[in-house]
């Protein structure tokens, strides 16, 4: 037995992913979004956050899959990573559960049209339940956006 | 000058300067290889001297000026720490406190810090190993040295004695290894003393005689009623004495003892020695000016920043009744309500001018620092300060005088050439260096311009290389302006000299590292023979100001009100095209006339089909331009709040701000927006 794991499990896209639990801060319910002029397209905007204002953005966008529009099941996950807050948009967030760090397996070179270095992990969930663990600290790599910023430009 | 406005910040600076040092001292005692903590001590020393120069506390600049010699040799190591160095250097910071506390109490801080100066010297030209033997010697001789030394009152009775016919000895006392009971010997003999005549002066003093704070011997200065002999006798009764030595003093000898204590003799160098004459020196100097300390409170920032984000909180939440009220519509209510928002922006008042000072208090103590710098180096300089009026936030102006001392000690330094030079190139004899202050919006911008000499591309581009800043395939490429920033490059100074006033390489980088942690930019512009401008551009940091909030389609935004000059409405076919881009007339002059929503693709809003637009006039310093923007929603005070970390240098937007509403707009920096 590895260590245990408490995760959050949100849908993307008909993939389930995880992020561990003392990652995050708040889940919210959809809210009207300020946007940010002069940003990336995935950053939607700011909120505001019980006083904070925290910037948001579409995991979708992130990842490079196809943008939907927020449905009622739509939810911000807000995480803290370093001394950074963001929320993440996320198609639905319903679960915690238990892992075993054991059970977490070095991801493929590309799951879902995410690549690997934004992954953690996978775990397997029972027979045909897979969960895909963010590596949180590539998903908010700012040196990534100022690049990416640079290529549209 | 007026004195005493900005001595307070200086006392206040230099306890904080030289408990650190202490502090920093005490870590490399126990980590002597750490070259970090040098660095520290010797910045903290570096400030220091820079601050006395400038206030003119000589003394105190001279031994940190040797200090910082010596540290300099540590951190190049080039010199290795070892306790007599340390005992050397918290010897040193031991005058410094001494100093600025005879500062504090009003007195002029003035100290004989030559033998330490000395000290510090012979340990920078390595004599000090040499010296260690004689010093140890000079202790000897000088802790008799010091037993015979006499105050003012102390020669006034005995050469009165002298002079009426009194006898007058000095008695060394010793009392024997072997007893127990030293102090009550000691009493015993100043009993016996007592009965034959009257002490005059004891070393040491009685009291500590009486808890023991004696080494087996003791001198007394006395007016004997008897002679040598029978005060000999009666000393040598009392037991467990070992011996007594008894030296009439006659008027010569009382001239000597009295001339001791002259710092004239430089030969008795003891730091024991030397620390009575400032103890002395110190009493000494006059104390025409009243106690200095104690007129303001320091208020640690952060209870400053809690009060502020509390009050913010409440600002909020004051917007939100106000609209509640608006919609409930209850006379009571509203007038509690009104009453509520007016005690509150009072408050509000308050709580910003606790934060907000102007920055001549800063500015203030240059004139006489230039004037100085500009004799040292013979240079003719005169120095013009506009703007000492203009206010910032607390934080800053406590922060900005150490980089502004360091840009104008530049500036006259490298910036201003010499009288001769300036004869040749055709220039006024006397250089300017102007130091501006003024706000622009959410910032507040100081400049320092010499009409110098300018950057020498050249030799900027030389040393960058040597010093291994840049690679000689990249220089070349380089454009000047990126050529001057080298000189913000860490471990950078193009001074050929080490000289007093700057150089060393503690400068631009340091200048550089200390406004971007407050928030704000340092550049630098030269024209070659004409001149050097360094801005420094600072943020107010102001968590509450007034803006506008304007309208763009469903997207709301805050204008500060400073940056605002004036709203207006213009009319489609006033709007003229110049080279495509779009001015109007205002005030008989032509300025530019910007699209918001262009420059923020707005989605939901565009000018283009309207008859009127709405614009607001903003300015940066002197430049002006406009802004079209669907419509003005009004004045309001807001809540300055940080977008967070993961979005940062966003194109005109300074921050963002919660309404009443609980909704988030954003706030347009028009610095941005104006070139």
């Amino acid at each position: 037995m590895g260590e245990e794991l408490k995760v959050i499990v949100f849908t993307l896209a008909d993939e389930e992913y995880g992020v561990e639990v003392d990652k995050v801060r708040t889940i919210e319910r959809m809210q009207p979004l300020t946007r940010v002029p002069k940003t990336p397209a995935f950053v939607k905007g700011v909120i505001n956050l019980r006083g904070v204002v925290v910037p948001v953005i579409d995991l979708r966008g992130r990842f490079n899959v196809a943008e939907s529009e927020p449905t009622d099941n739509s939810r911000i996950i807000t995480v803290a990573v370093g001394d950074m807050e963001v929320g993440l948009i996320v198609d639905s967030a319903n679960d915690v559960i238990d892992l075993d760090s054991d059970s977490i397996e070095e991801p493929p070179e590309i799951v879902g049209g995410i690549r690997a270095k934004y992954l953690r992990g996978i775990a397997k969930l029972g027979e045909n339940r897979l969960l895909v663990l963010l590596n949180l600290e590539e998903v908010l790599n700012k040196q990534e956006i100022i690049e990416l910023e640079n290529f549209e430009g | 000058m007026e004195v005493n406005q900005y001595l307070s910040m200086f006392i206040d600076e230099s306890k904080e300067h030289l408990q650190a040092i202490n502090d920093n001292l005490l870590q490399l005692e126990n980590q002597p290889d750490d070259i970090g903590i040098v660095h520290d001590i010797f910045r903290s020393a570096h400030t220091l001297k820079g601050m006395s120069a400038t206030m003119g506390f000589e003394d105190l600049a001279s031994l940190t000026h040797e200090m910082e010699n010596v540290l300099d040799l540590v951190r190049n190591r080039k010199l290795q720490m070892e306790p007599l160095i340390f005992d050397c250097l918290f010897k040193s910071l031991d005058h410094l406190e001494m100093m600025v506390q005879d500062i504090i109490e009003g007195g002029t801080g003035k100290a004989d810090v030559a033998p330490i100066v000395s000290a510090l010297k012979s340990i920078v030209s390595g004599d000090y190993r040499k010296e260690v033997a004689a010093t140890a010697e000079a202790v000897k001789t000088g802790a008799s040295d010091d037993s015979r030394r006499l105050d003012e009152f102390q020669y006034s009775v005995l050469s009165q004695s002298i002079e009426a016919g009194n006898k007058v000895f000095f008695l060394e006392v010793k009392i024997r290894d072997d007893s127990v009971l030293k102090a009550a010997r000691a009493y015993m003999v100043f009993d016996a003393l007592e009965q034959n005549g009257e002490i005059v002066k004891s070393n040491p003093s009685v009291q500590d005689i009486e808890q023991e704070k004696f080494d087996k011997v003791f001198s007394v200065y006395m007016i004997s009623r008897v002679d040598q002999p029978t005060l000999e006798q009666i000393i040598m009764n009392i037991s467990e004495i070992e011996s007594v030595n008894i030296t009439p003093i006659d008027r010569q000898s009382l001239e000597e003892a009295k001339n001791d204590q002259r710092p004239a003799a430089p030969e008795s160098q003891t730091e024991a020695a030397a620390e009575l004459r400032t103890a002395k020196a110190q009493q000494g100097s006059s104390r025409q000016n009243a106690p200095v300390a104690g007129r303001t409170i320091r208020v640690d920032i952060e209870r400053l920043d809690t009060l502020m984000n509390l009050f913010s909180e409440l600002l909020i939440d004051r917007v939100r009744l106000e609209q509640l009220a608006g919609e409930i519509r209850r006379v009571d209510l509203t007038e509690t309500v009104e009453h509520m928002a007016r005690v509150s922006s009072e408050m509000q008042n308050v709580v910003l001018k606790l934060r907000m000072v102007p920055i001549e208090s800063v500015f203030n103590r240059f004139p006489r620092m230039v004037r100085d710098l500009a004799k040292t180096l013979d240079k003719k300089v005169d120095l013009v300060i506009t703007g000492a009026e203009t206010e910032l936030d607390r934080t800053v102006v406590d922060e900005i005088g150490d980089p502004l001392v360091h840009l104008l000690r530049n500036a006259v330094d490298h910036g201003i050439d010499p009288v001769a030079d300036r004869i040749a190139a055709g220039k006024p004899e006397t250089g300017t260096v102007h130091l501006r202050a003024f706000p622009s919006g959410n910032h507040v911008f100081i400049e320092i311009e010499d009409d110098g000499k300018g950057i020498n591309r050249e030799k900027v581009l030389a040393t960058a290389l040597k010093n291994g800043v840049i690679h000689a395939d990249q220089a070349d490429k380089m454009t000047d302006t990126e050529v001057y920033q080298l000189l913000f490059a860490s471990g950078f100074s193009t001074a050929d000299k080490i000289s007093d006033i700057s150089g060393r390489g503690v400068g631009l980088d340091v200048v550089k590292t200390k406004i971007e942690s407050l928030g704000g930019q340092v550049s630098v512009e030269s024209r070659p023979g004409l001149g050097t401008k360094f801005s420094v551009r600072l943020p107010l940091t102001l968590s509450i100001i007034s803006a506008m909030l304007v309208k763009l389609g469903s997207e709301k935004y805050a204008i500060p009100l400073s940056s605002i000059v004036e709203t207006a409405i213009l009319r489609k076919e006033r709007i003229r095209t110049v080279h495509g881009i779009r001015m109007m007339d205002f005030r008989n002059t032509i300025i530019p006339l910007l699209s918001l929503s262009e420059l923020f693709e707005c989605p939901s809003y565009s000018e283009a089909d309207e008859e009127e637009t709405e614009i607001v006039v903003i300015r940066k310093g002197e430049k002006i331009a406009a802004l079209m923007v669907e419509e003005f929603i009004g004045q309001q005070e807001i809540v300055l709040k940080s977008l967070g970390k993961y979005l940062t240098n966003i194109f005109a937007i300074s921050g963002a701000t919660i309404l009443g509403d609980g909704q988030v707009a954003l706030i347009i920096d028009p610095n941005a927006l104006i070139k």
